[in-house]
């Protein structure tokens, strides 16, 4: 089952087509990152999953229903333009948020109350959100994001004006969050953070998907043939030839890309056939980050 | 969706209300008119406290009989010369001399000289002024040879009645249209001022929420439609919480104000008017009756009918102009002050119906005071102004009828506007932008 299910969405604005044809399955539970350079058209895309704006054409099925006016209250959203009300306190001013997505007076008081403590931050409730350095704010937007406990968070660029002790402390957040069955939408286009925590992924590029899917598969089927080899001797050249050509060469260790029609046993075999004492091997997959910029120059040319 | 609509206005409502500038702005201000009045009237009769003597030195031969002392004033009439009296001065008998200089019957001017090293208070002053009209003018007339009988025939005194050529029960006065235009132009300005003041507030509000990014997260709980309108309403309830508590702070304190100063004030000022000669004493008398015929207009006027709409014209005239100035804060940039441009185009229909309201105080029958209290743009502010001098029903009704039409249609349009300019991050919009905007669907 998916929570989330695009089918041909098209988003125009006056002068450019922001989300163009749009067809994209999210599935329940896993965190999804949505990765794209600056302009690609994943925040209108964003827009239009939590109601903020309306898709030209196309479907959003949300857990099987089209979307409607109830889903709001089941999607959390944390934009990547953070925003609060500076001059009012953060108990109230929570409060408010948890209140607009459907929360009971006392309901959003319990749960803040949780979540105030779990950040180890019970003493801010009184204090007025401008008073708060930059990321005490954004620790109060995350949790004006879950405390409804929603079904799909949607988070753009999470860890943006972040210290490192922050970043992990709200990564260990989502952990949790997904752990307990909410399934996560992470938008950025940090690719280390999206290798770090994302099973699937969407590269989306001139409102278009250039490329989906499981991450260790796209990496697997963007491997091309690269090998680190650490050992004592020499390479013997005659094993080279035609059928490998060494990108890298230090001292203890070989950068090595099979050629067409070969692959690493072959290297492996004719390595120790040879008596060379191989001290550690690994294959080199491409990063994210490669693949990205690989692909995002293909579909702009 | 409207349990949205609630929250948002309590919001809107709560955080202004329990705001540091509303406690001040509602409850300072009051009391700051009244400390003003009360210090007024205190300064105006601590000089009747002490006691003071004064010498009347007439070098003119003009007084024939003294008035009596008033404002704690005690007269003497003294024939001694001026160096005797100021040696009285010095030795205390005295706290003044008033010098009646030899009067010159061609000059329409006349100087008193008041002998004394401690001036005479403001109302201290006209009494004694007022002590003489009388004296001089009887002096100047036997001077010229005059009859008395016939100078006082000379004055005319004029009035304009209106009579109505249709036969009606009421019966215009001129008090009536009196009562009504200052009626009219208190109600008038209150309403411009309410729709200017509150209205820019919606605008900074939406617009405050633009810039802080808030909005983002607000629309994707609850629609643009609800957050606007629970803004407006939200802070129209402000004014009206501000507007009941200066109502009551201001009945109480005049009624508290008027039992301490207020009735001691109010009878010197009689006591001077009396002063002031047979005249005025007669002045004094139409005083009394004016102020029962406008107390009879006032009664006649039908409140029932009235007083609804006035409220229904404050609040169509704010729901108008607070959506306006609402897609405006949305339209605006990152920085408020670039909208000038939108602004002045929300403000100038506004200004035009003040304008146009406070000439129609004079005129409420002109084609102009009639035309726009029927446009819905200028009704709310021009149509209040003219409902004491009882305009036709007909009239009434489109203006009502086309207010309620044209709200609905300013909501709408405000709401496209808004929509789309809440997300529009950076730069203000040009005119053409907001044109797209309202025909953009989805």
């Amino acid at each position: 089952m998916d929570v989330l299910t695009l089918r041909n969405v098209v988003k125009r604005y006056s002068n450019h087509i922001a989300v163009n044809d749009v067809s994209l399955n999210i599935p329940k539970g896993k965190i999804f990152g949505m990765l794209g350079p600056n302009g690609a058209g994943k925040t209108s895309l964003i827009r239009m999953i939590t109601s903020i704006t309306k898709a030209d054409q196309g479907e959003i099925i949300i857990d099987g229903e089209p979307l409607n006016a109830n889903h709001p209250t089941q999607i959390g959203y944390l934009p990547e333009e953070r925003g609060l009300y500076k001059k009012m306190k953060v108990g109230e001013q929570l409060i408010y948020l948890a209140r607009l997505k459907g929360l009971s007076q006392r309901q959003a008081k319990e749960k803040l109350n949780y979540w105030l403590e779990k950040f180890d931050i019970t003493s801010w409730w009184d204090k007025k959100v401008g008073e708060l350095s930059k990321g005490m704010q954004q620790k109060v937007q995350f949790i004006a994001t879950v405390v409804h406990e929603p079904k799909l968070m949607i988070l753009d660029e999470p860890f943006s004006g972040l210290d490192p002790i922050n970043t992990n402390l709200i990564k260990d957040e989502i952990y949790e969050m997904n752990q307990k069955g909410t399934s996560i939408i992470f938008s950025t286009h940090r690719m280390e953070q999206v290798e770090q925590i994302c099973e699937e992924i969407a590269l989306i590029n001139q409102g278009k998907i250039i490329l989906e899917g499981n991450v260790d598969e796209i990496k697997n089927s963007y491997k091309d043939n690269k090998f680190e080899i650490e050992f004592d001797g020499k390479i013997p050249e005659d094993l080279l030839a035609d059928s490998f050509t060494i990108l890298e060469d230090s001292d203890k260790a070989l950068v090595i890309q099979a050629n067409e029609g070969h692959d690493s046993n072959e290297l492996l075999k004719g390595l120790i056939d040879r008596g060379v004492q191989i001290r550690a091997y690994r294959e080199i997959l491409p990063t994210l980050n490669e693949i990205f910029i690989k692909k995002v120059g293909e579909s702009n040319e | 969706m409207n349990s949205n609509i609630s929250l948002i206005i309590g919001r809107e409502y709560w955080t202004r209300v329990k705001s540091k500038t509303f406690l001040l702005t509602t409850f300072l201000a009051p009391i700051g008119i009244v400390f003003v009045y009360a210090v007024l009237g205190y300064l105006l009769t601590r000089g009747s406290d002490k006691q003071k003597n004064i010498a009347i030195l007439d070098n003119a031969g003009i007084v024939s009989e003294l008035a009596e002392a008033k404002n704690n004033l005690v007269l003497t009439l003294e024939t001694k010369p001026l160096t005797e009296l100021l040696e009285d001065y010095k030795e205390g008998k005295y706290d003044g001399i008033v010098e009646l200089p030899a009067l010159d019957i061609d000059d329409s001017k006349y100087s008193i000289i008041y002998h004394s090293d401690d001036p005479l208070a403001l109302d201290e002053e006209s009494t004694v002024r007022g002590l003489f009209r009388k004296d001089i003018r009887n002096f100047k007339v036997q001077a010229f040879g005059l009859d008395q009988n016939s100078l006082d025939k000379i004055d005319t005194d004029i009035s304009l009645n209106p009579k109505t050529v249709k036969e009606t029960e009421k019966e215009i006065s001129n008090i009536t249209t009196k009562v009504s235009s200052v009626l009219g132009g208190a109600v008038g300005m209150i309403l411009f001022m309410v729709i200017l003041i509150f209205g820019s507030q919606v605008m900074r509000g939406v617009n405050e929420e633009k810039i802080n990014r808030i909005v983002e997260v607000l629309i994707s709980s609850v629609k643009p439609l609800d957050l606007m309108i629970g803004k407006v309403l939200g802070i129209g309830l402000v004014g009206l919480t501000q507007f009941m508590i200066w109502g009551i702070l201001l009945t109480v304190f005049s009624v508290i104000a008027s039992s301490v100063f207020g009735l001691g004030s109010m009878e010197t000022m009689g006591d001077m008017a009396s002063n002031e000669g047979v005249k005025a004493v007669m002045e004094n008398d139409e005083v009394k009756g004016t102020i029962m015929k406008v107390l009879k207009e006032l009664a006649s006027i039908n409140w029932l009918l009235i007083i609804p709409l006035y409220f229904f014209y404050f609040i169509i005239g704010y729901l108008m102009y607070a959506s306006l100035f609402a897609a405006v804060g949305a339209a605006a940039g990152d920085d408020i002050n670039e909208a000038q441009a939108l602004t002045t185009v929300v403000m100038l229909p506004l200004i035009a119906a003040f304008y146009i309201g406070m000439s129609a105080v004079s005129a409420p029958d002109s084609s102009v005071s009639v035309w726009s209290s029927i446009i819905p743009i200028t009704a709310p502010v021009v149509m209040p102004i003219r409902l004491a001098t009882d305009p036709p029903m007909w009239q009434i009704g489109l203006s009502v009828i086309s207010c309620i039409l044209f709200v609905v249609f300013l909501i709408w349009l405000a709401a496209r506007i808004y929509r789309v300019g809440i997300l529009m991050y950076g730069k203000k919009a040009s005119f053409k932008e907001l044109g797209k905007w309202i025909f953009y669907k989805g």
